[in-house]
Parts: structure tokens; C-alpha cells; sequence
């Protein structure tokens, strides 16, 4: 893996569904807001009821979420990606209400990880997160940029993940590069809502009966 | 109106004025130990964080944006009497105005506390200010909600300007200095002058004018917060007039409520008579009436469709959890109502009464309905969401409920109940300045 993931156009390829059951085991470990280290909450990164499927933050390039947000707490880096600046957010949740896919939370509560004495936690790495605004999946922006994959395409074992970039028309899972285009024709791969003009930037690849055949 | 029922009126206006019975005080301290519950448990939560309410990471908007919603439509209600009532230049209204507008403010300054309630980081509310992003609803909130207030305090303070000056003319010195200095300094050197006249009237027409679109506009902005977003039961064209009749048919409600029990209390069963509830509950069923047109236009525009988003929350509202809450506010809190009051008859204020007390109630849960199974629904395709208040929500919502009416008790131990002016203006009486003896000095009473 070399050179940076996340250009304006970013994607997180995934296998969704079929596999994505076993999303939910390593979504603990990988959720980056809560460090590696801490066994933090799974939040709702991965959840359902018939099955559990990955469901980041799908980066949407029209996003509902930042054009609500009243103090412009939201907003999009050059590179495409959603970030939440807590230390101006008020807490508000209207970005809750707006976002089509679920996809913020609100910390209720003091969120786990301590306080690091010289580091601030910057929109680019929330961590600790703040009590009392909202978080999400920032698509590892502080492992990107040093050309490291996303904690989650990292942690899953069974490289259902794939990150990539939508200019440069590649993906990885960790294991496999792929031509990005060509992955998501010959998988089917679809997106959520795609008629509601957010234009989310997370593809999903239904799986093929395998969870059957086995 | 003879000279003999004009100082009674006059007489009746100003009775409430530096009383304080046993009763008063009984019924102030009740209220005020309500308020400081919800005050306490305001501040429980400040120390805590919202994980001590019921909301959730699916549901996490309940009971203060319902609250938000019901207390600045209610306000809103109060101030569209008072207006339409002066813009048709209704003869009768010369006793109702000044409660309407009362009921108005204190409405309003209990419904524009609850998004600060609602917000996770209440110290840096002032970001709103610092950083604001027009293109957001809780902008457009904020600024709405905040020259409404202040056009709100206006409409209610004009017509007090002469009043206030008979106050100071006529209440002697055993009204304490403070509170004639207060009296003078509000009354803005008020001496029923024709010049001041022509510009009171004008400046009261004008808010009379103005005050609906800046209400209209509240409750638009404030159905924009949920109809801007995706949700499945929010995103729909109706909801800013569905909205803004709600909060007139709720608002009419509260203000034959507040009505009936100031009436009452301060005996002005003479001024105010069952005829005066008659025309308020016309208003009152010809609101509802409206309402019930615009809901039944959007729940059927929306069932007809079946449109993925909306349907799960169709099947909620109508059959599913939320169906109990939905069928006891349509039959208990808006066509039974409607009916009862409409009934022609003896028992006008009594069926009033009753009318406006399930519509408020119903008008609440509608509220509900709006926001709660628009939350729960599932945006992807997981679990519905679930949301329960805690006792923390529940008491700041009683606390709240029980700030409107102390407000105005208190308010009304300092000013007229009813309007002297206006009846004055009404029916062309001559003004006539008895020497009032303030109950606080042993008089008053007959
Ligand atoms: S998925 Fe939700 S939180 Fe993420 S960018 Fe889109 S609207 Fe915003
Ligand atoms: S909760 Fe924070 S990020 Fe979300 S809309 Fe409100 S201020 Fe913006």
C-alpha cells in the first residue's frame, strides 16, 4: 500500500451483507474514535437485527448533515471527507435528524479514552471524543494521511473492506489492489438512497448465497 | 356601558392588583415549588449530560423539541387572537386582549428556553451567535423565534401604555414608591392626549399587523426543522401551515383556558360572559376544522403513495406502538372536542373548557406523533428505535407547564387584567379617572 487513500474522491468498498456478518467482531477493535487499545463502544458502526452489516459514514459528497448544522461544526475536507469539529459543535443533533443513513452518534456520556496532557483531539483525530457533541466515522482521516488503510479495512481479517480512491480509480483491502470501476461492475455493487442526490461515497456488495451454500 | 358598570370594570381590571390572600400565595407557592423541581432537575442533568434523559442514539429528539414545539404554538395562538381580533375590530374583545397577550409572552418565554434544554453543550450556545451558518433551520430558528419575542413584548406593551398611566394617576401612595416609579417610568409620560393617542393606535395596528407573518414565520421555520430532513413522515410540503395551524388551534385553546380561570378568579364574570366564549370557540372549531382537513390531506396524499421512507412510520402511527397515542389525540383531542364544543346550547363555557383542555392535550400528542416515530423509524435497515422520558424530562416538562400560569399571576399583580383603555376606546366611553384604592391598602374589595 503506498501513497495517500483519500483523494477528493474516496470509496470504501464493501462486502456487505453476505459477509458483512462478520463486521461486527472486529468493529470493536477497529473503531478508530475509541484508540485501538481501549475496548471501546461499538457505537453503531456495525448493528441489525437479521444480520450485521458495516455501516460507516458514507462521506456523502452532497451531505444533508453539513448544510444543517448551524454553526458550521460540519464540513467537507478538500479530499471529500465529512469531519466533525467538536469543539464547536453545540450539541444540537439536527445533523442526526438530517443524515439519511444513521451514521452520527451523540456522546451522552463521557466517552471512553483519556485525555492525552499535550494532545488535543483536532476534527482529523477525535479521540478522546467529547461529551455532549456528536461523533462519526471519519474515515480514518489521521491513518490516511500517513498512507496507512482505515482501521477497520485493517483489523478485517476476511478483507471484506476495501478503501480507495475514486480519481485514481484503485482499491485495496490490505491483501488485493483492484481496479476500483471494474470491482464495483463485476460485483453489482450498489449505494444506499442513491435517489436522494447525497451522493454517498460507500459501496456495498450484496452477497451471492454463499451464508446459504455452507 | 354605563358610568356605573365603567368603574366597575375599572374596578375589576386593577382588583388583582398588590393582592395577596392566602389563596394567592397558596397557589404561588404550589406553582413555584413546580418550577423548582424542573429547575432542579435541569441542573441534575447539566451536571450529568443528556444519558439522564430518554433519549438515544436512534430517538434523539423527544420531549424538548415536542415541548419547543407546544409552548411556542401555543404562544403564537395567544398573540393571533389578540391580533385578528383587533384587526376585525371585534367590539367584544376589549376584555380578552390584554390575557391573550399575556398568555403570549409567558408562552413564548417558557417555549424558547427548551433548545437550549435540548442542547448537549449549553455553554457554547453562544457559537450561534459566534459562528452562525444561514443555510441551517436552527438558524432561521433563532433568528425568528428571537424578533418574535421581542415584536411579542411590544404587542403586549403598547396597550398597557395608558393603563399603566391610570395606574400611576390613580393608585395613591400606599402603592409604595418602587412600584409608582415603575408606573410612571413604563407609562412614557402617557396623558391621553390626541397626538399620543393617533400614534398609540397607529403603533398598536401596526404590531397588530405585523405580529402575524412574524408568527406565521416561527412556525414555519420550526416544521423546516423536521421537513428539510429524509425522514420518512417529516420531509413533506404540508408541514410548515400544518404546523402553524396547529399552533393557532392549540393557542386559541390555551387562551379559553387562561380565560376561564382568570375570570373566575378575578371576578370578571360581569366583562366576561359566556357569549365572549361562544366566538372564541367558533374560532376555535373553525381552526380545528382547518386542521383536521390539512392532516387528513397529508396522511392520505402520503398513505396513498406508500412511499418506502414513510410507510413504516404510516404503520406505526396508525396500527402499530404509536397507534394508541394517534387514535386517542384524532377522536379524544380533535373531533370530540370539536363536537363538544360546537354542540349549541347551555353550558357555553363549560363545553369551551372542556373542548380546549382535550385539544391542548391532543394537540400535545400530536406533537409526539411528529417527532418521536419519525426518530424511531429505521433509516437503514435495522431495529425500530425506542424512547422513553426519564423523570428528569417529565419534571422539567411539568416545571415548565406550571412557569406559564405563575408568570402570569404575577404579571397580573402588577398590571390590569383587562384592558381599561381599550373597553374605553370600544365603546366610546368617556374617560373617566376614579380614585382607585389599592386592595394592598385595605380597599379595593366591595
Ligand atoms: S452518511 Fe450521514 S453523516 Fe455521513 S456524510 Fe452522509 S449525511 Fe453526513
Ligand atoms: S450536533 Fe454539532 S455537528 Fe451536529 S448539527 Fe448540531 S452543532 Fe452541528
Amino acid at each position: 500500500m503506498t501513497g495517500r487513500l483519500s483523494r477528493r474522491e474516496m470509496l470504501g468498498v464493501l462486502g456487505g451483507i453476505g459477509t458483512g456478518a462478520l463486521a461486527a467482531g472486529f468493529a470493536p477493535i477497529a473503531f478508530p474514535e475509541a484508540d485501538a487499545a481501549e475496548p471501546g463502544p461499538k457505537r453503531q458502526w456495525a448493528q441489525g437485527n437479521e444480520y450485521n452489516m458495516p455501516r460507516p459514514c458514507f462521506q456523502c459528497e452532497n451531505a444533508p448533515c453539513l448544510r444543517v448544522c448551524p454553526v458550521a461544526a460540519t464540513f467537507q475536507t478538500g479530499e471529500g471527507v465529512v469531519l466533525v469539529d467538536q469543539d464547536r459543535c453545540i450539541g444540537c443533533r439536527m445533523c442526526m435528524a438530517a443524515c439519511p443513513y444513521g451514521a452520527r452518534y451523540f456522546n451522552y456520556n463521557e466517552p471512553p479514552g483519556h485525555q492525552h496532557p499535550f494532545q488535543h483531539p483536532t476534527p482529523e483525530h477525535p479521540v478522546p471524543q467529547q461529551k455532549g457533541t456528536v461523533g462519526k466515522c471519519m474515515f480514518c482521516v489521521h491513518r490516511t494521511e500517513d498512507g496507512k488503510l482505515p482501521a477497520c479495512v485493517d483489523a478485517c481479517g476476511m478483507g471484506a473492506l476495501y478503501i480507495g480512491d475514486l480519481v485514481e480509480d484503485v482499491a485495496t483491502n490490505g491483501q488485493q489492489t483492484v481496479r476500483l470501476s471494474q470491482f464495483i461492475r463485476e460485483n453489482d455493487a450498489f449505494r444506499y438512497k442513491e435517489e436522494l442526490g447525497t451522493g454517498p461515497r460507500v459501496y456495498y456488495i450484496a452477497g451471492h448465497g454463499q451464508l446459504w451454500e455452507s | 356601558m354605563d358610568s356605573r358598570t365603567h368603574t366597575r370594570y375599572v374596578e375589576r381590571a386593577m382588583w388583582p392588583i398588590g393582592r395577596g390572600d392566602r389563596k394567592f400565595w397558596i397557589v404561588v407557592v404550589v406553582l413555584s415549588a413546580m418550577v423548582a423541581a424542573g429547575f432542579y432537575a435541569y441542573i441534575y442533568q447539566l451536571q450529568r449530560g443528556l444519558w439522564v434523559t430518554g433519549l438515544n442514539q436512534k430517538v434523539s429528539w423527544g420531549f424538548y423539541i415536542i415541548n419547543c414545539v407546544f409552548f411556542i404554538g401555543i404562544s403564537y395562538g395567544g398573540a393571533m387572537t389578540s391580533a385578528i381580533l383587533r384587526l376585525t375590530n371585534a367590539k367584544w374583545r376589549a376584555p380578552l386582549t390584554r390575557l391573550a397577550e399575556a398568555t403570549a409572552v409567558a408562552a413564548l418565554l417558557v417555549g424558547a428556553v427548551y433548545p437550549i434544554i435540548d442542547l448537549g453543550r449549553p455553554d457554547r450556545a453562544l457559537h450561534l451567535l459566534l459562528y452562525p451558518q444561514v443555510g441551517s433551520p436552527i438558524v432561521w430558528d433563532l433568528v425568528a423565534v428571537s424578533t418574535y419575542l421581542v415584536a411579542s413584548f411590544v404587542f403586549l406593551y403598547l396597550p398597557l401604555i395608558p393603563d399603566l398611566a391610570m395606574c400611576r394617576d390613580t393608585l395613591g401612595p400606599s402603592a409604595g414608591r418602587v412600584r409608582r416609579t415603575i408606573y410612571r417610568v413604563l407609562a412614557l409620560g402617557w396623558r391621553g392626549e390626541p397626538r399620543q393617542e393617533r400614534s398609540l393606535a397607529r403603533g398598536i395596528g401596526i404590531m397588530a399587523v405585523l405580529i402575524i407573518p412574524l408568527a406565521v414565520s416561527v412556525h414555519s421555520v420550526l416544521a423546516w426543522l423536521f421537513a428539510v430532513t429524509a425522514r420518512g413522515g417529516w420531509h413533506s410540503t404540508i408541514f410548515a401551515p400544518l404546523f402553524v395551524l396547529a399552533a393557532m388551534l392549540s393557542g386559541v385553546a390555551a387562551v379559553i383556558l387562561v380565560v376561564a380561570a382568570l375570570r373566575k378568579v378575578y371576578g370578571l364574570q360581569e366583562f366576561i360572559t359566556a357569549k365572549h366564549f361562544r366566538y372564541l370557540s367558533y374560532l376555535l372549531i373553525a381552526l380545528g376544522v382547518g386542521y383536521l382537513y390539512f392532516m387528513v390531506s397529508e396522511y392520505l396524499t402520503e398513505a396513498y403513495v406508500l412511499e418506502r421512507s414513510t410507510t413504516p412510520v404510516l404503520e406505526a402511527i396508525f396500527e402499530g406502538v404509536y397507534a394508541p397515542a394517534f387514535w386517542v389525540f384524532t377522536v379524544g383531542g380533535l373531533v370530540l372536542p370539536l363536537v363538544v364544543a360546537a354542540l349549541p346550547g347551555r353550558f357555553a363555557i363549560a363545553r369551551a373548557c372542556t373542548g380546549s383542555a382535550l385539544i391542548i392535550g391532543g394537540m400535545w400528542l400530536k406533537r409526539f406523533l411528529i417527532v418521536v416515530p419519525g426518530m424511531a423509524e429505521p433509516v437503514m435497515p435495522w431495529d425500530w428505535g425506542r424512547y422513553a422520558p426519564t423523570w428528569v424530562e417529565v419534571t422539567i416538562t411539568i416545571g415548565s407547564a406550571a412557569a406559564i400560569p405563575l408568570l402570569l399571576i404575577v404579571f397580573f399583580r402588577f398590571f390590569p387584567a383587562m384592558s381599561v383603555h381599550e373597553m374605553e376606546e370600544v365603546e366610546g366611553a368617556e374617560l373617566r379617572r376614579t380614585r382607585m384604592v389599592p386592595a394592598f391598602a385595605g380597599g379595593g374589595d366591595e
